[in-house]
Order: C-alpha cells, then sequence, then structure tokens
C-alpha cells in the first residue's frame, strides 16, 4: 500500500505575530518552522499504517528551500521517500493554486491514500486538502481522530459535538487529520532516524516537471488574496484582585455580577 | 454575465440550521449593497415543505432538490448537484456555512468551479462592485481582508457560525421555490458507518456562553472536579490547556487554542494556566477573562481584566461558595 502525505511548513505555534512592511503578510524574519502539527499527525497516521499493515509512506511539499527540513524531520519520523515541489512561479498561489501543484504531483505518484491536516493552523483556510481530493476525484474523509484500512477501505472515526461518527470510503480516498497532540502523540526521530533520513532519496521538481505553468498557478492564476492584515486590539490587562481569599472571592464575584454582567 | 448573491442552505433532520439563516441575512445585506437578487439553494430530504421559509430572511427565489438520497450530507451526491445549478445560476457572491460540512462543499465547488475561496469569514463588504471579506488567522492572532481578482466570479466565502447577525424573520414573506429534478449520482463512495452519542451531552466549547478551563496548575485530573462544578453553577462548560490535555487529564476535545478550538465565551475562567501564545490564540477573544494563578507574572494575567494572584486550590472553593450564595439570593 501506498500512502502520501501532504506537509506544510508553518511558523511555530508559539510564535508571536507581526505584520510583515507589505502590511498583507507576517514578518517571518524571526519564525521558527515547523511541520504543520495537524499534518504531523497525518505522518504518524500513515507510520502507524505502516507498522501495523505494511505501506510505502511518501512525503509530498511545496514550498522554498527551507521546506527540505520538514521534509527531512518527516523522513527521519520513518517515511521512506519525499518530493518537494520547489518552483518560484508558485509563489503567490491561492488554495487553489497550491492544490493544482499538489494534484499534478500526485499524478506522478502511486497512491492508494492521501494523508493530510485538516488545516494549516498558519493560514487556517481548510481547503487545500479537500481541493485535492476535488481535483484528484477522490473522496475525503476530515478530521479523522483514528485510521485504519482493510478490504480496500478507509475508516476513520470524527467526533461532532456530542457524539464520534465512524465513516469509511472506497479506496483511494484522501483523509484529513484533526484531533489533538495528545490523540496522536507524533513520534521524534530518533539518531538513527535522522541519520538514515539523510539518504533517504528527496527529489525536487518544478512546475515543468508537473506539466503546469506559471499560467495556472502562482500569481497570475490568482482568485483570491490577502490584501491587508490586522492584529486583534490588543487586550488590556484589567485588575488584580487585592484582599484575603474570602475578600478576592466576594469581590470577584461582585464584579462579575455586577460591573462585567456575565454571571 | 454573473449576477446576484446565492447562499447554500443546510438543512439537518426537518429543520435549517441556524447558520443558513444566518448566511441569508448577510446575503441580503450584501445583495442591497449590490442593487441585486438574493438566492438560495436548498438541499435534503422534505426540505420542500420549508424552503419558502427563507423569504422571511430576504430571500427572494429557493432552487430546492429533494431527495431522500441528500438526507445527509456527502461530497458525491451533493457537490455535482450543487455545482451545477451554480453554474445554470451563475452568481456573483456564494456565501455557505463554514460548519464541518459546508467546509468540504466550498472548497469542493471553488475547485469545481474554478472559483476563489475565502474561509470561516467573520465580516463582508461590498466594495468596487465585489466581495471584501475579513477572516481570522493564526487562530485569530492576526486578521486578513480579502479580495478577489477582477472577473473571477463567482466569489465564494464560507461564513463562522454565531458571528454574523441575523435578522428577525418577516413571516409573511416567502420565497419564490422552484423545485428541480435533477438525476442523482448514486455515489456509494462515503458511507456513515455509526454514530456513537457521548454520554452526558457536554455543552461544545464553541458554543459555551462561560467557560471554566484548567492548565497544569490543577495537579492532576482529580481536581477537575472543581471546575465542573463551578462551571456547572454557572450554566458553562470545563476546557483545558494543550499541557492538561498532554498529560491525559481531559479529553482532546477540551482543549483550547491554536491547535484546539478558538473559544469566544462570555466569560472565560481560566486556572492554573500560564498562558502560552498558543492558548491565549484560542481564548483572547472572551468577553471578560479572570485569571487565578499563584504566578504574578504569568503572561495570562496581561489579557486578564480580572486577576487573582494565590493557590487556586485555596480561592476556587471560596468563589464556589460565594457564586452558590449569589445564585440561591436571585
Amino acid at each position: 500500500m501506498n500512502i502520501v502525505v501532504l506537509v506544510k511548513q508553518v511558523p511555530d505555534t508559539e510564535t508571536k505575530i507581526k505584520i510583515g512592511a507589505d502590511g498583507k503578510s507576517i514578518d517571518t524574519s524571526e519564525v521558527k518552522w515547523i511541520i504543520n502539527p495537524y499534518d504531523e499527525y497525518a505522518v504518524e497516521a500513515a507510520l502507524r499504517l505502516q507498522d501495523s499493515v505494511g505501506a510505502s509512506v511518501t512525503i509530498l511539499s511545496m514550498g522554498p528551500e527551507r521546506t527540505v527540513e520538514s521534509i527531512r524531520t518527516a523522513l527521519a519520523m520513518g517515511a521512506d521517500t519525499g518530493v518537494l515541489v520547489d518552483d518560484q512561479a508558485t509563489e503567490g498561489s491561492d488554495a487553489l493554486g497550491k492544490a493544482k501543484v499538489l494534484a499534478a504531483a500526485l499524478k506522478s505518484l502511486e497512491f492508494d491514500l492521501v494523508f493530510c491536516g485538516h488545516r494549516a493552523v498558519d493560514d487556517d483556510e481548510n481547503q487545500v486538502g479537500i481541493m485535492v481530493a476535488e481535483l484528484a476525484g477522490i473522496p475525503h474523509l476530515g478530521l479523522a481522530i483514528s485510521v485504519e484500512v482493510a478490504d480496500g477501505k478507509v475508516t476513520i472515526q470524527r467526533p461532532i459535538e456530542g457524539a464520534k461518527v465512524t465513516m469509511e470510503a472506497t479506496l483511494p480516498a484522501l483523509v484529513t487529520f484533526g484531533g489533538a497532540h495528545a490523540v496522536w502523540n507524533p513520534r521524534y526521530a530518533s539518531l538513527p532516524g535522522i541519520m538514515k533520513a539523510k539518504k533517504k532519496p528527496l527529489e525536487t521538481k518544478m512546475l515543468a516537471d508537473l506539466g503546469l505553468s506559471a499560467a495556472d498557478v502562482g500569481n497570475e492564476a490568482v482568485k483570491v488574496s490577502v490584501t491587508s492584515m490586522e492584529l486583534p486590539s490588543e487586550r488590556q490587562a484589567g485588575r488584580v484582585l487585592e484582599g484575603d481569599t474570602a475578600e478576592k472571592a466576594r469581590e470577584l464575584t461582585r464584579l462579575l455580577r455586577e460591573e462585567a454582567k456575565v454571571i | 454575465m454573473a449576477q446576484g448573491v446565492c447562499v447554500i442552505t443546510e438543512f439537518r433532520e426537518g429543520k435549517f440550521r441556524r447558520v443558513s439563516f444566518e448566511i441569508a441575512s448577510e446575503g441580503r445585506k450584501l445583495a442591497d449593497a449590490l442593487g441585486e437578487p438574493l438566492l438560495a439553494v436548498a438541499l435534503g430530504e422534505g426540505v420542500e415543505a420549508v424552503a419558502s421559509d427563507l423569504g422571511g430572511y430576504g430571500v427572494e427565489k429557493v432552487i430546492v432538490v429533494d431527495d431522500a438520497l441528500l438526507k445527509d450530507y456527502r461530497a458525491e451526491t451533493y457537490v455535482p448537484v450543487v455545482a451545477e445549478i451554480l453554474q445554470n445560476l451563475s452568481p456573483k457572491v456564494i456565501l455557505t456555512a463554514a460548519s464541518v460540512d459546508g467546509k468540504d462543499l466550498s472548497a469542493r465547488l471553488a475547485a469545481r468551479l474554478g472559483a476563489g475561496l475565502a474561509t470561516d469569514c467573520t465580516e463582508l463588504q461590498i466594495e468596487g462592485g465585489g466581495l471584501k471579506a475579513k477572516r481570522p488567522m493564526y487562530a485569530g492572532k492576526a486578521f486578513a481582508w480579502c479580495e478577489w481578482s477582477d472577473g473571477a466570479w463567482p466569489q465564494v466565502a464560507s461564513c463562522r457560525p454565531n458571528v454574523m447577525d441575523c435578522l428577525a424573520p418577516d413571516t409573511s414573506k416567502k420565497a419564490e421555490v422552484e423545485k428541480v429534478e435533477v438525476a442523482l449520482p448514486a455515489g456509494n463512495l462515503t458511507q456513515v458507518v455509526s454514530i456513537e452519542k457521548d454520554a452526558g451531552g457536554k455543552l461544545d466549547l464553541t458554543e459555551a456562553e462561560v467557560i471554566v478551563s484548567g492548565g497544569r496548575g490543577m495537579k492532576g485530573p482529580e481536581n477537575f472536579a472543581m471546575l465542573e462544578e463551578l462551571a456547572g453553577i454557572l450554566g458553562g462548560t470545563v476546557g483545558a490547556s494543550r499541557s492538561a490535555v498532554d498529560s491525559g487529564w481531559r479529553p482532546h476535545a477540551d482543549q483550547v487554542g491554536q491547535t484546539g478550538k478558538v473559544v469566544t465565551p462570555n466569560l472565560y475562567v481560566a486556572c492554573g494556566i500560564s498562558g502560552a501564545i498558543q492558548h491565549l490564540a484560542g481564548m483572547s477573544s472572551s468577553k471578560y477573562i479572570v485569571a487565578v494563578n499563584k504566578d504574578p507574572e504569568a503572561p495570562i494575567f496581561s489579557k486578564a481584566d480580572y486577576g487573582i494572584v494565590g493557590d487556586l486550590f485555596e480561592f476556587l472553593p471560596a468563589f464556589i461558595e460565594e457564586v452558590k450564595t449569589l445564585k440561591s439570593t436571585c
């Protein structure tokens, strides 16, 4: 079985967001880059299937050269091969442009399953994975917190308000992953894993290798784009209540009742 | 020539979901700004009977496909049908709900129609004859204004539930209903196998008006009973920081933050939570924030309206008693 995991490199979730000089993107000068946490859960899910039923796991990503580091991290976790689409012409792509690139790259790979996070924690778009499923003409199961494969079908569980839903899809299929770190506990790259990862195949592709041109993606094809960014209005620190425990408890209750009117 | 605004409704168990009325109301505002009609598409089993009610929210005409095969959302049945209707209607602007199903539908529609999509929008405007959309990024650490390229119709936006104003319905107004018979694809690529209801029916964090949240300072899962009690009295629910969830003290569905849920209750009580950036991203839009923490330097205090520096194991029992007294006297 072949699993392709789509991985995006994003700023660490501990990053303090500053708006860049152009007013429509963030200042990345002090950003530490990581694998999108939900994509990391997808890598972990793929590696568990590699362990349990046997699967070849390919990491597919697009982005500038620094993205290699994230792919190597996934290879060090245990993935087998990596593919990076690194082409200047993809810059400025909207979600549909990115999905076109990834779907075109998928065509040249063998896959039974495509895994990725349900969203990337930078743009929070919830789009690219689903669009790839649409462009590839395959079913999508979303927000998985567990995944099993048997008899040509993939079965997932997804939490909804007050319930857990079990769903299945016929292969080939795309699964997007939700849950939290505690659900997946993605494995760390071991030292031998890191050494091995350096020797694992990692192919870099250009748009032309995928049968695409600059007019299909990137700035030229963009349908929707960010024209400005703003930060939320900064909360002002309020007051720290004084007195002994009983006084503080009484005062807080009064404030919440009379001033905030929320209890 | 693209014209008008079209909203894609969600119909479940015999009713439109509330968010459908929110996007219809928002659609009315946009249609008025454009000076163009407001249309709706309604799919579902039994939806025909109530479709004209959308008129109360300003919808002029509803395209209805009523079929047992459309009882639940599945991409393989919904997407081709909705896409075909939209190709015929050729609207300028398409609005969907940013619900689990709405996100799937909107992304697939955008890919199929070759359209630009802005997800989870919190504010929409018409500017220069087209849509301008505000949406959170980085879990709300920043907001982006999105615009569509010239001539890139339709402009698709999914709207975050519970954010946009819902009009009070004018029940005297009925929308014109156009029933469409389409050959539904016999899609069997995805199936719901089972639905297992949780015991207790916990209120979802994103819908709660009061959240009492605990972090590493709670010291163990047993101490969350105190937070459950306080949340119970206040009619709220319990949340948790990532470290409490990572420690196995609380289920992942309780996690608030950039890799958990983004919440906007009226009152957020953070107990033993220091306030990592990724947690603050998930709760800073709460109306009022109370922080209880031993460490006066904890970053959570910079966001809190009311801060309690002290031992939460002393403070919370006293606070619970005060709230109980208050609730019993009024």
